[in-house]
């Protein structure tokens, strides 16, 4: 059972985008939008090696968060957070690792099916690597107002 | 993009995500409401403190969900920048920014222009391990697109109408038949492959961010799929069984004439893309890709079955003659830019958008018009009359033509209907001199 409170779960298992944060070479903030993929543990998101800045940036820190903001894109669901932890980088074969989470982006993105029948016509992008996050502190807007306070948790609030 | 431009689009947004790096050292996020005044872009106050002594960044997203599929209408917009703050907010100094919006860059193309990234990281990633991690594809689907197989259609209907002209000239042997097609089609793939070769080594392919199906090359080697050496290699077999096999026709038939055409369409089609001559930079690939698809195909095919050449077959091969050389046409328009920019002069280069669309249609009306002149005059027998069944599918490419000129991935369509113009009208002649023998 997960510690992350249920209004964030929630969250997690709607979205359909997130933000995610990395940290580039120069120690700044770099956001990308993802797919977050929720197995009730661990946040899972996958990158094409096209579009791998992001994983690169991710080796050299592995500190990162992901937000997750846009009701449209959460089934209307009101609430708005953002999730700390540190991420790791699964590719042992870029080829077919990653299908370890095709279940998790199937349920959230039915086409992917259809684009996978076809990776012939894009086969750079489905050379992938995972991006597997450990939550260690989640902030949540229950309301969704960004102006107001929110609320937080951690891992270190729930081991003491 | 200007800075008013990108305020103009991030005014597009419904709401939008700060970041910056907390004194942790974990990235800090909150969504934030903002407006666009003027010239500024403002942020309102948030629950939680903005930092206002480092940099943040902040990204605009949007989809639009679209349930048992997934989303569409992917777009975003990554700003950095510095916060001032003021009464009820704060000011964004803009510094850069960055994004992506599938109606302005279409997914394919993003794609491609994110081919060297990808070639970056799968070389640091070879680099690590101390193996080589390159992306993979099935041994069919790589044989299929490294030689772009399909395209092979090209040959048979040439050769099957030479082959149609020789029977109804009463001349016909299936293994000089069989032995020509797999002939053809090994020079044709030598041909492809030699022509990704090319196109590689002067940086054509790299340059067209616009791939299609039809058009840009089989993208092997921009793709780290198949390496160079290996595309040439697969050329150079190509050129070697076509070859040979058609060495072993010219001792079996004696035809010197056949050993002329053969020597012919190697010429051509090796020089078709490789210096010296690069005849398609030179604005000549469609007259190149005529002559070797038409008369050289056509005529060689009706050699091999008689041993000797005659104008009924070289009227018939004119009509594929021009729409082959109008696949290569049609098929260049989506490649201008990538093409212009490595000096290669194809027709739609150096014409205009109504140049080119009036010509196309010109040229295709023409190659019908040669059935019907070759019929009057007793070249064609009467029944190929039924190619001009085909007639319908020239105006349906030439309003594509019109209407999809500068948008490459709706032209696709068009680029495949034009493929079938040539395959349909190809295998009508053929059925009608099938009907010609029959009676």
């Amino acid at each position: 059972m997960s510690w992350i409170p249920a209004p964030v779960t929630e969250l997690l298992d709607k979205a359909l985008v997130s933000e995610l944060t990395v940290i580039n070479y120069k120690g700044e903030p770099t956001t990308h939008p993802l797919i977050p993929l929720w197995d009730g543990e661990l946040i899972y998101m996958t990158s094409a090696v096209l579009f791998s800045r992001k994983l690169e940036f991710i080796k050299q820190n592995p500190r990162v968060a992901v937000a997750i903001t846009d009701p449209v894109a959460c089934d209307s669901l009101p609430g708005r957070c953002s999730i700390r932890g540190d991420a790791r980088i699964i590719e042992d074969d870029p080829h077919t690792t990653w299908e370890q989470v095709l279940p998790l982006w199937r349920a959230k993105e039915p086409a992917i099916d259809l684009f996978v029948s076809k990776r012939f016509a894009f086969p750079l992008f489905f050379e992938r690597s995972i991006i597997e996050i450990t939550p260690r502190k989640v902030t949540w807007w229950e309301d969704g107002r960004p102006e107001s306070e929110p609320r937080a948790a951690s891992t270190e609030e729930v081991s003491s | 993009m200007s800075e008013s431009a990108l305020l103009q689009q991030l005014s597009t947004y419904t709401h939008l995500v700060v970041s910056w790096i907390g004194d942790d050292g974990y990235p800090v996020q909150t969504p934030a409401n903002f407006h666009i005044d003027g010239e500024n872009l403002r942020i309102r106050r948030t629950g939680l403190v903005l930092p206002t002594d480092r940099t943040v960044n902040i990204i605009a997203s949007h989809i639009r969900p679209q349930p048992g599929y997934g989303y569409d209408q992917r777009r975003y917009l990554s700003v950095w920048g510095t916060l001032a703050p003021e009464a009820d907010g704060f000011i964004v100094n803009v510094q850069r920014h960055w994004g992506w919006d599938e109606e302005i860059t279409p997914f394919p193309e993003y794609v491609e222009r994110s081919n060297p990234q990808a070639k970056h990281y799968l070389d640091e990633l070879s680099r690590e391990r101390g193996v080589e991690i390159k992306p993979r594809l099935s041994a069919f689907w790589t044989f299929l697109l490294a030689t772009r197989l399909p395209f092979l259609t090209a040959t048979l209907v040439s050769i099957l109408l030479g082959i149609a002209v020789a029977g109804y000239d009463g001349q016909f042997n299936l293994w000089f038949a069989f032995v020509t097609f797999v002939a053809g089609a090994a020079i044709h793939i030598g041909l492809n492959v030699a022509n990704d070769v090319f196109d590689g080594l002067s940086g054509a392919d790299e340059a067209n961010f616009r791939p299609t199906q039809y058009s840009g090359g089989s993208r092997v080697i921009q793709r780290g799929i198949v390496p160079l050496s290996r595309m040439v290699a697969i050329s150079a077999t190509g050129y070697l069984v076509g070859s040979a096999l058609g060495i072993y026709l010219v001792i079996e038939t004696g035809s010197w004439e056949l050993l002329a055409l053969g020597l012919a369409g190697v010429f051509l089609s090796v020089f078709y893309t490789a210096p010296p001559l690069r005849l398609v930079h030179r604005g000549l690939g469609e007259l190149t890709t005529a002559l070797g698809f038409g008369p050289i195909m056509v005529l060689g095919a009706y050699a091999v079955q008689t041993g000797e050449l005659a104008w009924e077959p070289f009227v018939a091969s004119i009509p594929v003659a021009i729409l082959i050389a109008l696949i290569l046409y049609v098929n260049e328009i989506p490649d201008r830019p990538g093409d212009a920019a490595v000096g290669k002069r194809t027709l739609p280069v150096r014409w205009s958008r109504e140049a080119v669309t009036q010509a196309f249609l010109i040229a295709a009306l023409a190659a019908f018009a040669v059935i019907v002149g070759g019929v009057i005059g007793g070249a064609l027998p009467l029944p190929t009359l039924i190619a001009l069944l085909a007639v319908p599918l020239v105006f349906q490419v030439y309003s594509g033509i019109q209407k999809f000129y500068n948008s490459p991935y709706e032209l696709m369509a068009t680029m495949g209907k034009n493929v079938q113009l040539h395959l349909v009208t190809g295998l009508l002649l053929f059925a009608g001199y099938l009907i010609a023998v029959a009676v």
